[in-house]
């Protein structure tokens, strides 16, 4: 298998995309931001649509665009709020900018490239070129990085933000480059599984990881771990049924871990209940 | 042969109905604006729009894969929703303890149903058309039998909002109260969020699915920032979803670039335009107010 040049090129951005993923996704959802990441999965959408539309790189596009809705957003401040009308009519709209420049970007062209469009949707780590894997793996480290040296203030702001104002940590300027890392992580991750799949790899594997564990460190670690299992069993599998497009693979396998982890922890409660309602009942017949 | 408008603006009407397609697009699409119109000026009372985003998401998977088995996509948009709706109506149902897993847990189940419907196109051979007239709409998918589907859907509904409307609305805006006065708001939220489900399915067919707030939400948003009487922003909710419709479909037919784009441009700019008429007539408001 190692023996392609695309399966080396998407191991090496998908691992490091992964591991950012894990690590940012790990914070998206102890903070309850995931609109945050859906947001900017279509600011991406339409960036770097914009960009090839224009002659430029689409990449280019896709981080310029994200690094921006990061700082609009991050200026919002709490006044963003996930369910608010007035973000979702915005959004849609954004949605739609993005189809009309996939169509100047395809009538301005040979038609042969209406496929730009889908790869920017749902990703395309395959036809990933060297050199745009290693700034992928280049850039992915460069934010887990980040994210790990930001890890112990962003654990306590996160869980107690009005404590951690009044010992003096600067709450809203982790806010807001937590956005800006978010924003980063949202351009890679589009790259691997597409704009619309992002939550595949920025939330679900973290929710997995918080329902197995309470503890942040592990359960940071934990995330970055499935997510990468998840990346990896997802491009082997690709392999194996070449048919079956390999982002659909990464999100399913990360989406099997978690409904097992969920079936498992259902199971077990109700053995746990069980158990005890036995002990207590045996309690209550002794007495 | 790009058409052109002209300046006769009956001309341009006659050029507009000219052909079958765009007779069946402005029949559906009329269809979908009264109906949007409707059930997203309850969405938006209820606070219900990120539900209207969910369902939607899950839509795609259901036309995708109904394409791909040969059945019109239509019908698998409005199954994959009514079911959709069935399910969030009995997950809403149970107390969460974790509002946050929850959002999570709803992002993971969106991202694994987009993956089914671009697992479903891929293996379909009109994989790129396909994509996009389901996600960002089309004008020349609509036949005659599904004119007279959206026309069945949406009589049923309309039906079903008449007879529920007076209570729903009670329901909505105070349901402590509307279950004091014996309103069964629990029976309501379950018939409303299948009714939401058929609404987005039939507002996707002509809008697309990733898009289809630009009927179901802006047009009913800026109905609600223009007057807080209920009836009336209904019926403002209709006519402007109906202007929605018909102008980017118009304009749509005489450009090359996709409808989904007009849809949504004009329901933003409807509802920046009616959030600027409420802040300017608070405005004067607050002048009159303070003579002195």
């Amino acid at each position: 298998m190692f023996s392609n040049d695309f399966i080396d090129n998407a191991f090496l951005a998908g691992t490091f995309i992964a591991i950012a993923a894990g690590l940012a996704g790990y914070f998206v959802v102890l903070r309850n931001q995931v609109f945050v990441a859906d947001a900017q999965s279509h600011v991406a959408f339409t960036g770097a649509l914009a960009a090839v539309a224009a002659g430029g790189d689409a990449a280019l596009g896709l981080f310029g665009a994200t690094i921006a809705g990061s700082l609009v957003m991050g200026a919002l401040g709490g006044r963003a709020r996930g369910r608010d009308v007035a973000i979702g009519v915005t959004f849609a709209w954004i949605l739609g900018l993005g189809a009309l420049f996939l169509t100047l970007y395809t009538t301005s062209r040979s038609a042969s490239n209406g496929a730009a469009g889908v790869t920017i949707l749902f990703g395309s780590i395959f036809g990933i070129t060297t050199a745009r894997a290693f700034i992928a793996a280049g850039v992915g480290a460069a934010v887990s990085l980040a994210t790990l040296a930001l890890a112990r203030p962003l654990v306590f702001s996160s869980v107690d933000p009005d404590v951690a104002a009044a010992r003096g940590l600067p709450v809203r300027t982790l806010g807001l480059a937590f956005m800006v890392i978010v924003g980063v992580t949202v351009g890679e991750a589009v790259q691997a599984i597409g704009a619309l799949l992002i939550f595949g790899l920025l939330v679900t594997p973290p929710l997995t990881a918080q329902l197995l564990t309470a503890r942040p460190y592990a359960a940071l670690a934990l995330s970055a771990a499935l997510s990468v299992a998840s990346m990896w069993a997802g491009l082997t599998l690709s392999y194996v049924l070449p048919r079956i497009p390999p982002s659909f693979l990464v999100v399913a396998v990360a989406f099997a871990a978690y409904l097992v982890v969920v079936v498992a922890g259902a199971i077990r409660g109700r053995y746990a209940q069980k158990v005890s309602g036995n002990a207590r009942s045996e309690r209550i017949a002794a007495t | 042969m790009q058409p052109q408008p002209s300046l006769d603006l009956w001309a341009d009407v006659e050029q507009l109905l000219a052909f079958h397609f765009m007779q069946n697009a402005f029949a559906g699409g009329t269809v979908v604006a009264v109906l949007s119109g409707v059930v997203g000026y309850f969405t938006v009372t209820r606070g219900q729009t990120f539900a209207a985003h969910a369902l939607s998401q899950v839509g795609f998977p259901g036309a995708a894969g109904a394409a791909l088995v040969g059945a019109s996509p239509l019908l698998g948009l409005l199954a994959f929703c009514a079911v959709a709706a069935l399910g969030i109506a009995a997950l809403a149902g149970r107390p969460t303890q974790n509002q946050r897993f929850a959002t999570a847990a709803i992002g993971s189940v969106l991202a694994f149903a987009l993956a089914l419907g671009f697992l479903f196109a891929s293996l379909y051979p009109g994989f790129v058309e396909t994509v996009f007239s389901v996600l960002f709409g089309t004008l020349i998918g609509i036949t005659d039998t599904q004119v007279l589907v959206l026309l069945i859907v949406a009589a049923a509904v309309l039906a079903v909002m008449t007879a529920i409307g007076r209570p729903l609305f009670f329901a909505s805006v105070d349901p402590d109260v509307a279950s004091a006065r014996g309103v069964r708001v629990r029976l309501l939220a379950v018939v409303f969020l299948l009714v939401l489900g058929l609404a987005v399915a039939a507002s996707a067919s002509i809008t697309g699915t990733l898009l289809v707030f630009a009927l179901l939400v802006a047009p009913a948003a800026a109905a609600q920032q223009i007057t807080p009487r209920p009836g009336l922003g209904i019926v403002l909710s209709v006519v402007l979803a109906l202007a929605v419709t018909w102008l980017g479909l118009s304009i749509a037919y005489f450009s090359v670039y996709p409808v989904g784009f007009y849809v949504t441009s004009l329901g933003f700019a409807v509802y920046l335009i009616a959030r600027a008429v409420r802040y300017g007539r608070g405005f004067a408001l607050r002048r009159t107010a303070v003579p002195a």
